[in-house]
């Protein structure tokens, strides 16, 4: 790959972290906090490419060593490019959620469980606190409490169970947490239906079959559908 | 994933010959490492004779006319493109590909600037003199400065070639290589966070790794041999160092970066296509657990900044299993050796990926002994 072509793959791998950080798309690959190294190094291969245009430009003799171009791997960068500016895949769901065990396990070691505001009601709580609460503290801090969840909707079988990623990096690591219903589920939920969810804390717990995990339940007063939010993941 | 071969044949023809494939001419690589200075420096008047005239007027297609085409292609292409990925195991698995790339480009472009800073401006003797002279002495020194770049793998792999470039030793490099993503202070602090209440898991994962760091240096004095390092050679050019500085980053990204391409593919297959439940029966088995974990480590190439959580979220298998996971994770995965392969040739990396793999499973399964 000769210099001209270079600084373009540059200016679209580039361009594409950039464009990913400036719409928000990046939460679909990434944690929140990768913001701060998506940016500079978006800006350091804009300024790379621009730099590299002005040697072009200024027809430097070949300085260095990239007369002929690098190996031909470099043509490989152009994949990333496809995927972040043409195919920009959605966020990981149902289809990877229904393929792995539950990460509940991660939260076995955990400190402590603080009591939750009184004066709220119903209590948001992300899916992970909920399950880890009702799995390993027996929902102690749960009871006399109405909790809302939200997360997408997930197919166990016939039994339609809330779930949502959990990530540590980046997406390739993403595991699911699941919760089961109890009570009277609205029928017709798709997978991958974002729904927000308010009930309470029910003692009944099943296990996944992939990893012999527990997973919690929460008995339902209500599903409402939502929009997916902007960070999908936890 | 080519380029290397040939190098040796090419000394020998004549000028003209050299223009011919016009891809193939940049990645030189010289013969022996520390002696490379001289070497590129020929491969350097050798080819300004060859890329003169006659070059320009044979070759058909530029990079650029290419590049333009399959953009104009790609565009075009786009709702069939993004037809083919609508279905839910392609979408996860482009999901996971770019995640991968996402979140390693940045590191790697950090690395990239990092070893072309010290291409460019160090001093070719810095190194002599803040080391010891002796390597066995200058493995565990290596070692300990490890601890002070704070990035990835992906860093620490372009900023070690730098090194070698630069003279260090190559049993020092190659032992800074694989300490720094391991224990440096990010990585021990997320491991802090990952097992509450098990800071002996930091301990144990700080002794491990750089263990088995200063082993595999020590292990190269011995046995290694430089001819096995193929170093894509660095021209030497009259632009002065600003110059070196952007084709030196411009040539490590593309290059090292191709290959991220090639582990990033290969991480998001295996972890789109290993069913979970495989691994499940092997938990329970002390021995197979931890070489279940060592071996998934090798497969799924995580961070090594995010590992720590993934091993602590499998709950099933023994403290020594998560151990080897986070051992030997930092030191070798297919993302990895892709990249050892693009940045010290493709005989150093089939060689070094075995020897370190040993090592990082003896000392997680020593220090697991003894901590865990």
């Amino acid at each position: 790959m000769r210099r001209d072509a270079q600084a373009v793959v540059l200016l679209l791998l580039g361009g594409g972290l950039l464009r990913l950080a400036v719409t928000g798309d990046y939460l679909d690959y990434v944690k929140p906090s990768a913001l701060w190294l998506i940016v500079p190094a978006g800006l350091a291969l804009i300024t790379v490419a621009a730099v590299t245009v002005w040697d072009v430009w200024r027809d430097r003799p070949e300085a260095g060593h990239d007369g002929h171009g690098d190996p031909k791997v470099a043509w490989l960068l152009l994949a990333p490019v496809v995927g972040m500016l043409l195919v920009a895949p959605n966020a990981l769901g149902s289809y990877d959620a229904e393929r792995s065990g539950t990460a509940v396990g991660s939260e076995e070691g955990r400190a402590g469980y603080p009591e939750l505001p009184d004066d709220e009601d119903p209590v948001e709580l992300a899916l992970l606190d909920y399950a880890a609460r009702a799995v390993f503290d027996e929902g102690r801090t749960l009871e006399g409490h109405r909790i809302q969840l939200s997360g997408f909707i997930l197919y166990n079988g016939d039994e339609p169970q809330l779930a949502r990623m959990v990530v540590s990096c980046c997406a390739a690591d993403a595991r699911p947490v699941k919760i089961g219903f109890d009570g009277e589920v609205p029928e017709g939920l798709e997978p991958d239906q974002w729904v927000e969810v308010v009930g309470v804390y029910s003692p009944r717990q099943g296990r996944d079959e992939i990893n012999g995990e527990l997973i919690p339940y929460i008995e339902v007063e209500s599903v409402t559908e939502i929009a997916a939010p902007d960070n999908e993941y936890q | 994933m080519h380029g290397q071969q040939g190098n040796h044949s090419w000394h020998t023809r004549p000028p003209e010959a050299c223009a011919a494939p016009p891809a193939r001419g940049l990645y030189r690589t010289a013969p022996r490492v520390p002696q490379n200075g001289d070497v590129s420096q020929d491969v350097a008047e050798h080819s300004d004779t060859a890329e003169r005239a006659p070059a320009r007027r044979r070759r058909g297609l530029t990079s650029i006319e290419v590049l333009a085409l399959l953009l104009v292609f790609g565009l075009t292409a786009r709702p069939g493109l993004v037809e083919l990925f609508g279905e839910a195991a392609a979408q996860a698995w482009m999901a996971r590909f770019v995640a991968v790339m996402v979140q390693a480009v940045p590191f790697l472009t950090l690395g990239v600037v990092l070893s072309s800073a010290i291409a460019a401006f160090v001093p070719a003797g810095f190194f002599h003199r803040v080391l010891p002279g002796r390597p066995a002495l200058a493995v565990p020194v290596a070692g300990a400065c490890g601890a002070v770049l704070p990035g990835c793998e992906c860093a620490s792999v372009p900023v070690a070639g730098a090194l070698v470039r630069r003279g260090v030793a190559p049993a020092a490099a190659l032992t800074f290589m694989l300490a720094s993503p391991a224990i440096n202070p990010i990585v021990l602090v997320s491991t802090f966070v990952a097992f509450p209440g098990q800071p002996e898991m930091v301990w144990a994962r700080l002794t491990a790794s750089l263990g088995a760091a200063v082993a595999i240096g020590w292990l190269w004095i011995r046995l290694g041999r430089t001819e096995w390092l193929r170093l894509p050679a660095h021209r030497h050019h009259d632009g002065g160092r600003w110059a070196a500085f952007w084709s030196a980053i411009r040539h490590d990204f593309f290059h090292a970066g191709g290959y991220l391409v090639i582990g990033a593919a290969i991480a998001a297959t295996l972890n789109t296509l290993i069913p979970e439940a495989w691994l499940a029966p092997l938990a329970e088995h002390p021995v197979l657990g931890v070489l279940a974990l060592a071996a998934l480590a090798v497969l799924v190439s995580m961070c090594s900044e995010a590992d720590a959580f993934v091993a602590a979220s499998l709950t099933q298998f023994s403290p020594t299993a998560k151990l080897a996971f986070m051992v030997v994770g930092p030191f070798v995965d297919v993302k990895l050796a892709a990249m050892h392969a693009a940045t010290f040739g493709r005989g150093f990396a089939v060689r070094f990926a075995p020897a370190v793999f040993a090592a990082a499973l003896g000392a997680a399964a020593l220090t697991g002994a003894v901590l865990l």
